[in-house]
């Protein structure tokens, strides 16, 4: 059975790919990548009845228009945009049902930066390394999307289609508070050096999936050196000669050498894929 | 000595070590007997980070890791990769200038030494080669290249690599090889992983 395709009229400015990822590769050099904001694509799979990691699109900053072959249910969650179903205004966050031939607009996002498409059965690209991911640092799994480029559907879903018309979500705030947790090992910062988190940090335009620039106070090191290359995560910030933080996301590096501040909480991981270019955060110690 | 854990966020534990032997032999160790919830290993130059499920899993693994000791180093017992190597590099003549040696004895020495893989990083398949003669140890490029071809042999500080992708890159350029570093198509994809041990093989071409 057919469960059609899905045609990528416009892409917007970058939609990929994306499911969980490629955890447990470092000894190949290989990031772990998936979806950026990994409860808003877990979210978008469960109310289209999806595995919670079938591969779905995220669409970054909107702009995506999509057609379908065949009548399907999608849903579209993360950054809250404005989702026209052939031609019909439609609420993010719930089921959304595209007629066969039917065009799905997602439009610009009032706030927050990714959102994600989930299409019952899920995008059945063929997997690269046990994941469909897009990794864009080094360039793994599936290209970003290009216009007139035609994905397969997969055919299989774990239930039925969430029987709700929406779920509540809290809404992005407009100053997100990213909890982080020092890492204990003395010697590379001024002793003051977290005082400069007094202030907020205003995201850089110099932001994609790899990792997130940060605008502000300089965090002073003890020490101009670099430390011997080490493991990263998702949420590790790390402080370059310049003193403005680096915070990694999916598609970081596997190992790199500036001193490492802290890392950023698994709940704060969320708020940060959704910060925008210009966007002020705060750095807290939790 | 038992094992100095830092926690390294909520989902990992940073376990520094002396240098990339201790790293290497304890990677090996958790790898052979991992505690319940690893999710990704990474060895780097003086430390292992092992990467868990979630808070809970880390928790109960940083009480069981803290009685690991660092186990006793074994060197050179990884499989023996043999790459065929042309020493035709464009830094080569270069390199020898600034190290006051002929071409030839930078070649001899770089040829001659057995290499162990440290850890991977950079890129996918790019492994960090230890065992380079100290003689030939230079900082990299000031300048980084633009591109550097797939296959180059390149020297950076006291390691070797060869670039599995053309990429950027700034290290001093040796040589090539025809070998394929790095192929999706192959299982594993990467050609060299950690604790292997590398020679290089000249050939003219």
């Amino acid at each position: 059975m057919t469960s059609g395709t899905v045609e990528i009229v416009r892409p917007g400015t970058l939609t990929t790919i994306q499911d969980d990822g490629r955890p447990g590769l470092a000894r190949l050099g290989v990031s772990p990548s998936g979806a950026c904001d990994r409860p808003a694509y877990h979210l978008a799979n469960r109310l289209v009845g999806n595995a919670p990691n079938a591969a779905a699109l995220e669409v970054t900053v909107g702009g995506l228009v999509a057609r379908f072959s065949h009548s399907c249910w999608v849903a579209v969650t993360g950054a809250p945009a404005p989702v026209v179903s052939a031609g019909r205004a439609c609420a993010p966050y719930g089921p959304v049902f595209v007629p066969a031939g039917g065009e799905l607009q997602i439009g610009v996002p009032a706030a927050g930066l990714r959102s994600y498409l989930a299409v019952r059965g899920g995008i059945a690209v063929p997997p690269v390394l046990g994941s469909r991911s897009t990794d864009t640092l080094t360039g793994i799994g599936p290209a970003p999307l290009q216009a007139g480029q035609i994905l397969p559907i997969g055919d299989t879903a774990a239930g039925p289609v969430a029987p709700v018309d929406l779920v509540p979500v809290a809404p992005l705030p407009q100053e997100p508070v990213i909890e982080f947790q020092p890492l204990r090992r003395p010697g590379w910062f001024a002793d003051n050096a977290l005082d400069a988190l007094r202030d907020n940090y205003r995201v850089s335009p110099d932001t994609n999936r790899i990792g997130m620039r940060l605008q502000g106070n300089v965090i002073e090191r003890a020490r101009q050196d670099e430390l011997p290359s080490e493991g990263h995560v998702a949420g590790t910030i790390q402080i370059p000669p310049s003193g403005q933080p680096v915070i990694f996301l999916a598609d970081h590096p596997v190992t790199g050498g500036y001193p490492v501040l802290g890392v950023v909480r698994a709940r704060s991981l969320p708020l940060l894929a959704q910060a925008r270019p210009g966007q002020r955060l705060r750095l807290r110690v939790t | 000595m038992t094992l100095r854990l830092l926690p390294y966020g909520e989902r990992a534990l940073l376990i520094e070590v002396a240098d990339h032997h201790e790293a290497l032999a304890l990677y090996d160790d958790i790898r052979r007997d991992p505690p319940a919830g690893v999710v990704d290993l990474v060895s780097a130059a003086a430390s292992v980070l092992v990467v868990f499920e979630d808070e809970e899993t880390a928790g109960a693994a940083s009480r069981t890791l803290r009685t690991r000791t660092v186990p006793r180093v074994d060197r050179a017992v990884g499989d023996l990769v043999e790459v065929p190597a042309c020493y035709d590099g464009a830094d080569l003549g270069e390199v020898a200038a600034s190290i006051g040696m002929s071409v030839e004895e930078v070649v001899r020495r770089h040829e001659t030494a057995e290499y162990v893989v440290a850890f991977v990083g950079f890129a996918p398949g790019f492994a960090y080669l230890t065992g380079l003669d100290p003689a030939l140890h230079m900082p990299r490029r000031s300048v980084p290249r633009t591109r550097v071809p797939a296959g180059s042999i390149a020297m950076a500080d006291e390691y070797t690599a060869i670039y599995p992708q053309e990429s950027p890159g700034g290290w001093r350029l040796l040589g090539h090889t025809r070998l394929g570093m790095w192929d999706l198509d192959r299982q594993p994809p990467a050609l060299l992983q950690p604790g292997m041990r590398v020679r290089f093989r000249r050939v003219t071409r």
